[in-house]
């Protein structure tokens, strides 16, 4: 099997199916010879799996004392009626 | 990170059902971070935002009764949080009323992942890497700068709105593809359609900020 089987330019649109785990073992055998002999390829899924991992660490959004304060106002006044409810 | 618990869920509607207090705020710390992220999919302000995720939960406690546990509550829960953000998003006119057309383009196979003017067009390097991705370094340091950040949350602010929700809850909040399907009702292929849109635009916009950096050294 030679990296001739994938094109760059069908590597890229391979990209989330490989990360999800959708693609076939045959299919996955071919990305990865293709990524032993194309350095852009192996260096674009790395910034894909990197560009992932930063996602993930963005820094929660803040500021949610009113929003749970609100939330918490409807629930008395349309939920509990009574220290244990009803 | 948080996940659905659906095992959880009988014990907790019950005792939202009962008014327990306690259960429902913890419910609300849980949620209102994510819940609010996703409204802004699709209203152009935090303030909007706010009131969508108010409304949301206005709706949670007076539908719990009528919650029959088809899905798991979480998953109900966006769906009614998806439900409002969308109907105010096209009152903003953020989001384009004609869902059809709207869904089409943003899951189009005509959107490549790189342009194609980065590829050689013809010859024996045909589909070959023309341009290939330059070097950004170590990228656990370079992406995790304010200025890798606010290039990541500006690429993602102006994505489609579907292609938003999708990297949204798959990739900033962490949840599984399963349940970002079901909140989102789109099938499997059509979820990863999107996230695939999604990331390669992301990527391709730190590419663009870490080129134009090397640019000006």
């Amino acid at each position: 099997m030679s990296a001739r089987d994938i094109s760059c330019r069908e590597f890229v649109e391979l990209v989330t199916e490989h990360l999800e785990g959708a693609l076939s073992e045959e299919r996955r055998a071919e990305l990865h010879a293709h990524m032993d002999e194309c350095g852009g390829c192996s260096r674009y899924l790395e910034q894909m799996r990197a560009t992932i991992a930063a996602l993930a660490a963005l820094p929660p959004d803040n500021g949610f004392l009113e929003s749970r304060e609100a939330a918490m106002d409807a629930f008395r006044r349309l939920r509990a009626s009574g220290p244990s409810g009803g | 990170m948080s996940h659905a618990q659906t095992g959880d869920d009988a014990a907790l509607v019950q005792a939202i059902r009962d008014g327990d207090e306690e259960a429902f705020a913890a419910l609300v710390d849980e949620l209102t971070g994510p819940l609010t992220r996703l409204a802004l999919a699709h209203v152009p302000s935090r303030a909007i935002a706010d009131e969508v995720v108010a409304d949301t939960w206005e709706a949670v406690i007076r539908g719990i009764d009528r919650f029959e546990g088809r899905s798991s509550l979480r998953t109900w829960i966006f769906q009614i949080l998806l439900n409002k953000a969308r109907t105010r998003g096209v009152r903003e006119k953020r989001t384009l009323p004609f869902a059809y057309f709207r869904r089409r383009a943003e899951e189009g196979a005509d959107e490549p992942a790189v342009e194609p003017e980065r590829f050689h067009k013809r010859g024996e390097e045909a589909g070959g890497w023309a341009r290939p991705p330059i070097d950004w370094g170590d990228p656990a340091e370079v992406l995790a700068t304010n200025e890798a950040r606010d290039v990541m949350l500006k690429a993602i602010a102006e994505l489609p709105p579907r292609q938003r929700e999708v990297i949204t809850l798959r990739d900033v909040l962490g949840y599984s593809a399963e349940e970002a399907r079901n909140a989102l009702g789109v099938s499997e292929t059509n979820q990863r359609v999107l996230l695939h849109r999604a990331r390669s635009k992301v990527r391709a916009a730190l590419e663009r900020h870490f080129e134009a950096e090397k640019a000006t050294v």
